[in-house]
């Protein structure tokens, strides 16, 4: 048998293998008939074609890779090359798109289109860019898996709504309200979280937001349960408001109505708030307490034996984190004017997880391309209508979204755990320039 | 006192099918200490496979005695799900022995989405619900009233105490459970001694799929109803009680899904319905801030 017989049988296992594994699950779907039985169809042919793909796949990497797969490394590897040219523009070039973004859209589709474009995309994926790099600071910089994050989105959201409807506080006042309340909210579940191990704290943060969500969906006469909470006032500028109606910006400057100007302006908020954030954590990360943030996410024991406050390292990280959360729950929730329990769920903590992870834990321009892709991907993929033709007039890209998100968390690990686009950059270096040494500097795992 | 010994009858049950849960997080906590995120998803696939099978058994080949059916999607389930668990830990897990910590962790939750969402996609979003099956009940008169133990519950607890005599057997007096308590204390050490690590592994992850595929059958069998999204809740609570017996340990974990089950039965029971998932996840909380080795797991030695 030579290397091709090799690759069959390796192929024919594969096969064997995943028709195994959609035998029952794939082969048969149930559906309720019309008396309400649960009765079962049969669709072999998908089987037939999972079975021909891992085949396919299966043969590929068999003759790719002869080998056998490849392991990943058992080392950390930094980079001590200065970053690609292209990559240091980057955030200048990104934000100098940005800012040019919404005009560049109503040039090209329109009034109508517009809309869509700088909704949809736009504030949709900034919100999330937000989110990831506060959740990136918990994550990537002090490696401390929290897959709650959603908690403090909520809570910033919640605070907002409820502090707005309540005591008629302006947004302004709010909207750094609910960053330090998500940050104390931080520090209450970070306190008892100080003592456990990595995965614990993965755990026990996810309890904890499942408490604050099943809090708000089950605390009827504060939170409203799951009919939530509407009628969030929308931001003003001094006492300018920016939707239809009286004191309208639009019909004070004798311009005419259009719902544009809201979306112009929350557009530019939530970009303030985003360029806030990169720039307050690019600064974090050279002081002190952003160095000792990465010291304990490489090694905790020797952070702890120089003398560094692990307490304190790991409460400032999840503050820092959750104060971004919050300030993207103030946005969102004066954004939409209403909140419910059902945008908190723990999918949109595995989502925020996925975008970091994917953007190279750590790397803030990774996770910002990440937050694109996959926020802004799927958005596309339902634009795309050859796809409604292919698949059918019910396909919804969206139903795939989550399943993609799921496989490529996974496939990243085994293959690049550094994430997709580069590797992580160290915040500082040993003397003023990089070492004359340029290849790659291995650091023992653990 | 009747109702007492009713809601503890039906927290034994849910316990039981907590700790066949929870075994399989333990024995895959204790020998490669990583939290098999994607474990609660295995059982709901287990749980879908379980439903299939019985559907085709009952309507397709038309077998008529319930008993011999669920039998046959005993077997069969078993085989199926460990295969499931076979594909997860080659595909997902093994590439990743030996990467930095938190990597393992990342690829379970992707895997656990992954899961949910495919048979979403595969089965549909709504609830399955099957016919009510064995709904013989014995009514036993119990001082003023009565308490009622269904045929089901009872098929629950014997077959959870069946399969854990049949499991501490295997661990303790077999070569592989030896082989298993070898890597569990040190893989390397193991590894020189001439123990196959991967197999040994392998089938750890193949043997808490198989018991995840009973708590699926049983599941099926005790409500009737499953969905993609039911791998989540249920998977927490039996992490709960694995971490509340002492991860690692196996008469921990069997000790604190009974605990969970009791506990979850009587809160929603005596206090209010609506807070019971805050109940279990509130002791998981405490349980992991407070004692963190749990009921009968041993404390964890930081070694430097």
């Amino acid at each position: 048998m030579g290397p091709l017989g090799d690759a069959i049988k390796k192929a024919l296992l594969a096969a064997l293998v995943t028709f195994g594994l959609s035998f029952p699950i794939v082969v048969f779907v149930t559906s309720v008939n019309l008396s309400n039985q649960l009765v079962l169809q049969q669709r072999w042919w998908l089987a037939a074609l999972f079975a021909g793909a891992a085949f396919i796949i299966a043969f590929a990497i068999a003759i790719l890779r002869p080998g056998g797969t490849e392991r990943a490394p058992l080392t950390t590897v930094m980079s001590t090359a200065p970053p690609h040219p292209i990559i240091r523009a980057l955030p200048r070039v990104g934000l100098v798109f940005l800012i040019a973004y919404p005009f560049l859209v109503l040039l090209a589709t329109g009034n109508a289109g517009a809309v869509k474009w700088i909704d949809n995309f736009g504030i949709q994926i900034l919100i999330y860019i937000l989110l990831a790099w506060g959740l990136n600071v918990i994550v990537g910089f002090a490696g401390l898996l929290d897959l709650g994050f959603v908690a403090f989105y909520a809570v910033g959201a919640y605070s907002t709504g409820l502090l707005a409807k309540t005591f008629g506080l302006s947004f302004w006042i709010l909207l750094p309200l609910a960053g330090i309340l998500a940050a104390f909210w931080a520090l209450i579940v970070g306190l008892p979280v100080l003592r456990l191990r990595g995965d614990y704290i993965a755990i026990v943060t996810l309890a904890f937001a499942e408490i604050v969500r099943l809090v708000l969906v089950n605390w009827v006469p504060v939170t409203g349960g799951y009919a939530g909470v509407s009628g969030i006032p929308a931001p003003s500028i001094a006492g300018y408001t920016f939707t239809m109606g009286p004191n309208n910006i639009a019909t004070a400057l004798g311009l005419p109505p259009s719902p544009l100007y809201r979306l112009f302006f929350l557009f530019y908020l939530i970009l303030a708030l985003v360029v806030l954030c990169y720039w307050v954590t690019t600064r974090l990360r050279t002081l002190p307490v952003g160095r000792a943030w990465e010291a304990m996410r490489e090694d905790e024991i020797a952070c702890r034996s120089l003398g560094i406050s692990i307490a304190k390292t790991k409460l400032s990280a999840m503050a820092a984190g959750a104060f971004f959360g919050g300030l993207g729950g103030a946005f969102f929730a004066s954004r939409q004017g209403f909140i419910s329990p059902e945008s908190f769920v723990f999918m949109e903590s595995a989502v925020l997880v996925a975008i970091v992870v994917l953007g190279g834990l750590g790397n803030m321009m990774g996770v910002a391309i990440a937050a694109v892709v996959m926020i802004g991907g799927t958005e596309l993929l339902r634009e795309l209508t050859v796809l409604k033709r292919v698949f059918g007039q019910d396909f919804d890209p969206t139903q795939y979204r989550m399943l993609l998100f799921g496989l490529a968390m996974v496939m990243i690990m085994v293959w690049r755990p550094k994430g997709l686009i580069a590797s992580r950059e160290p915040s500082v270096r040993l003397g003023s320039k990089p070492p004359a040494r340029t290849g790659p500097v291995t650091v023992p795992a653990e | 006192m009747d109702y007492f010994l009713q809601q503890l009858i039906n927290g034994l049950t849910l316990g039981s099918i907590y700790g066949l849960i929870a075994i399989g997080y333990t024995m895959v906590y204790g020998i490669i200490g990583m939290v098999n995120f994607a474990h609660g998803d295995v059982f709901m696939v287990s749980a879908f496979i379980a439903l299939i099978l019985f559907l085709i058994l009952t309507q397709i080949l038309g077998i008529a005695a319930i008993g011999f059916a669920l039998l046959i999607v005993l077997v069969l389930g078993m085989a199926l799900t460990s295969l499931w668990g076979w594909v997860i830990e080659r595909l997902a897990y093994r590439p990743l022995r030996g990467s930095f910590r938190l990597a393992p962790l990342i690829s379970a939750i992707g895997m656990s989405i992954f899961l949910s969402n495919f048979v979403q996609l595969m089965q549909g979003p709504n609830n399955k619900s099957l016919e009510p099956i064995l709904t013989n009940v014995l009514v036993i008169p119990m001082g003023a009233g009565t308490v009622t133990l269904a045929e089901k519950q009872l098929l629950i607890m014997v077959v959870t105490a069946a399969l854990l005599a049949i499991l501490w057997y295997v661990v303790q007096r077999t070569p592989l459970g030896r082989a298993q308590r070898a890597c569990e204390q040190d893989r390397q050490m193991a590894a020189l001694l001439g123990v196959d690590v991967n197999r040994t592994v392998a089938l750890t992850f193949i043997m808490g799929a198989a018991l995840a595929s009973v708590a699926g059958l049983l599941w099926i069998t005790y409500y009737g109803v499953v969905s993609f999204s039911d791998g989540f809740v249920p998977g927490i609570k039996a992490f709960t009680a694995a971490v509340l017996g002492g991860i690692g340990s196996l008469p921990g974990a069997v000790l604190g899904g009974l605990l969970i089950g009791l506990i979850e039965t009587f809160w929603s029971a005596y206090f209010s319905i609506d807070y019971k998932d805050v109940a279990a996840f509130s002791i998981l909380a405490i349980v992991l801030i407070f004692m963190p080795s749990g009921l009968l797991g041993r404390p964890d030695v930081e070694k430097v």
